[in-house]
């Protein structure tokens, strides 16, 4: 079972990826001094007082950004089998491919028409 | 002399014929080398941070006419030693009304990503951590992981400005993600294969010539990827004050920056893998196997170099300009190149008759995009509001 | 059944996703019950790579992890503010809820032992991809599957896109 041999590696390397960073701040932990203070722990604003509770105005264009983004990661998977198997494929596999293509190339131009692209 | 040039591949199974030899069973004689390998290649990653942040200092020092960090040993090479040192001292601020578990999560989960690429990467005809069959996939999934690090700490550390800018680097992430994948895509198409040593092996022209728009896309993606500028306007100093970053401190701090340049490194060994031709090297790699990982670094190196020479060249760009030039320009320009590729590929299967028919492809297609792209940004600036962007606008 | 390592390595994940699945209906926070349904995820990669298509494991990382648990936390910042207060992961329903959960396990276990489960002797091919590309564009295969999975990203794109513009 070559495949999962390789994956042993891989797994192995998650082991130690993982505890690597552990090693770090364990070390950091030991090292360092310790004094709290609320004045130290207070947040962060440019040396004043926080104004009223962490909340951020979210727009909503973050959101699109990241719909459109799923939907072109979903082509790009959908789209490595075809580069992958693209050799081996006769003619027709580039027509096939170039409609899909095509189709998700109409939804861009929608959204860039409909101002979803467009960070106001 | 034979043990010498093929030192590496050598070393590897007098190696596992010690272990063996020593009555183990193979599983753990097996555990035992890829524990080992995995050892070499963190330490070689973490070697990098040490060796690529003084270059960094140095290198945009000089470019910037001054002498750069030179207290540490003669020339400040050592400067990442100090700098380690200091971050191990500091003390841990957590903000109060922080989410405990957030907050010392994101460091955690930012820095494995970055060390997990490691594993497919290729450094020689046989010195690769583990040839997957889907090796390109692997390292753009595993780099998705880093985005989900940006919000766990831009959440964790209850602040507006983290938030804010975790927001941003977000979408600044996910719009530069499209264009990498669809470059991948075109050079995948070229060799049929996803794995990593299968790309290195089918370049007998380096992609870069082959096709330099996909290779110009990757690198302005993954400029991005990396937060590096002219795109780091999220977490530049004079900005937003180290932006997702700004609550935290010492060694959790030194983790993020850990994470940026290993995976900068791993960066450089990725373009250089899939366009410069991975450890080839007009034929030295047949001669003298033992020098592919010495290769591999200095075309590494080299795209570092680059990457240093952006950021001490180009002024920052606005967030709105950086989103709208990734989905406007880049992911139309990766399509149609992409597409081309498919093009080429099919109309001829001679090596040098892809290669040469991508080149002028790609010469044209370049052309026409500055064209249009001149063409757009001329009529704005014949328009009423007097707007320079980068990106066609509609 | 011999006890080998695929049965260790099955184990370990079976542990991962299933404290992320009890994780995310237990988290008092939001954004913590979030990150265990990443857990989750990454547990159920684990599982693909155990079954040998690397691919779908790949793709579930890239896709499930780095694009669907962004949106989904998107999705929490954009309706609750940072400070909300924790919420209590039970009702005065819970007695009903474990009878009809503790249902569902009966049937569960009872078909899981009771169905023949057709297991395939052969061994796959070393690289399944390109195999997966050609039955996807093949004509007598799934080709049809594959644009109508274009036309398909396209209505969520349009949606997307119109639903988002009425804000």
């Amino acid at each position: 079972m070559t495949l999962l041999s390789d994956y042993n590696f891989i797994g192995v390397f998650v082991v130690v990826a993982v505890i690597f960073p552990f090693v770090a701040l364990g070390m950091a932990w030991l090292l360092r001094p310790k004094k709290p203070n609320p004045v130290k722990s207070d947040t962060y604003e440019c040396g004043l007082q926080t104004f009223g509770d962490t909340w951020v105005q979210f727009r909503a264009q973050y959101y699109i950004y990241a719909l459109v983004f799923v939907v072109f990661d979903i082509e790009a998977v959908f789209l490595f089998p075809w580069a992958v198997a693209y050799n081996k494929l006769p003619l027709w596999a580039l027509f096939e491919a170039a409609l899909f293509l095509g189709i998700l190339t109409v939804g861009l131009v929608y959204a860039w028409r409909k101002g979803a692209l467009r960070w106001q | 002399m034979d043990f010498i040039l093929n030192f590496w591949v050598e070393l590897g199974a007098w190696f596992g014929g010690l272990l063996s030899s020593w009555g183990l069973p193979p599983w753990a004689v097996d555990l035992i080398a890829d524990f080992l390998g995995v050892l070499i290649l963190v330490v070689c990653g973490v070697m990098a941070v040490l060796i690529f942040t003084p270059m960094e200092r140095k290198v945009i020092a000089r470019m910037q006419d001054r002498p750069g960090p030179n207290r540490v040993w003669p020339y400040g090479l050592l400067q990442a030693i100090a700098d380690a040192i200091k971050m191990l001292t500091k003390e841990d601020i957590i903000p109060t009304n922080a989410d405990r578990a957030l907050h010392m999560l994101a460091p955690l989960i930012v820095a494995i990503p970055a060390l997990l690429l490691f594993a497919v990467l290729p450094w020689g005809p046989g010195l690769i951590g583990a040839n997957l069959n889907v090796g390109i996939l692997f390292i753009v999934a595993v780099g998705t992981i880093h985005v989900l690090a940006v919000l766990v700490a831009g959440w964790g550390s209850n602040n507006k400005f983290s938030l804010l800018s975790a927001f941003r680097v977000v979408n600044q992430l996910l719009a530069y993600e499209i264009p990498m994948v669809l470059c991948i895509l075109t050079v995948v198409l070229f060799t049929g294969t996803m794995k990593t040593q299968g790309i290195v092996e089918a370049q007998t022209v380096p992609y870069f010539i082959v096709m330099p728009v996909a290779a110009l896309i990757f690198l302005i993606s993954a400029l991005a990827e990396a937060n590096r500028s002219p795109v780091d306007l999220l977490e530049a100093d004079s900005e937003i004050v180290a932006g997702y970053m700004v609550e935290y401190s010492g060694m959790k701090f030194a983790m993020f920056f850990i994470a940026e340049y290993v995976n900068m490194f791993a960066t450089g060994i990725i373009f250089a893998t899939l366009f410069l031709g991975g450890w080839k090297f007009f034929g030295l790699e047949d001669v003298a196997p033992v020098l592919t990982p010495v290769i591999v670094f200095l075309k590494a190196t080299f795209v570092i170099f680059l990457m240093l020479w952006f950021r001490a060249t180009y002024p920052r760009m606005r967030f709105d300009h950086l989103v709208g030039f990734a989905w406007k320009f880049l992911v139309p320009l990766a399509l149609v190149n992409l597409f081309l590729g498919a093009a080429v590929v099919k109309i001829t299967a001679n090596v040098w008759g892809q290669a040469v028919l991508m080149l002028v492809g790609n010469i044209v297609l370049a052309a026409a995009a500055l064209f249009i792209v001149n063409r757009a940004a001329r009529k704005l600036k014949d328009a009423p509001a007097l707007k320079r962007i980068v990106a066609v606008e509609r | 059944m011999e006890f080998t390592m695929t049965h260790v390595v099955f184990l370990i994940l079976s542990a991962v996703a299933l404290i992320g699945a009890v994780g995310v209906v237990t988290a008092r926070k939001l954004f913590h019950a979030a990150l265990f349904l990443v857990l989750s995820f990454i547990g159920v990669a684990g599982f693909y790579i155990l079954l040998e298509v690397e691919f779908l494991a790949m793709v579930q990382l890239l896709v499930y992890v780095g694009a669907i648990s962004i949106l989904i936390i998107f999705a929490i910042m954009l309706s609750r503010r940072m400070m909300a207060p924790d919420v209590e992961a039970r009702n005065e329903q819970w007695l009903l809820g474990l009878g009809a959960a503790g249902v569902l396990l009966a049937i569960l276990v009872f078909v899981l032992l009771n169905v023949q489960w057709p297991v395939t002797e052969s061994q796959l091919p070393p690289e399944t991809i390109s195999y997966l590309g050609m039955a996807l564009l093949s004509p007598d295969l799934f080709l049809l599957v594959f644009e109508v999975a274009s036309v398909l990203l396209l209505v969520a794109l349009v949606g997307a896109v119109i639903i988002a513009r009425e804000k």
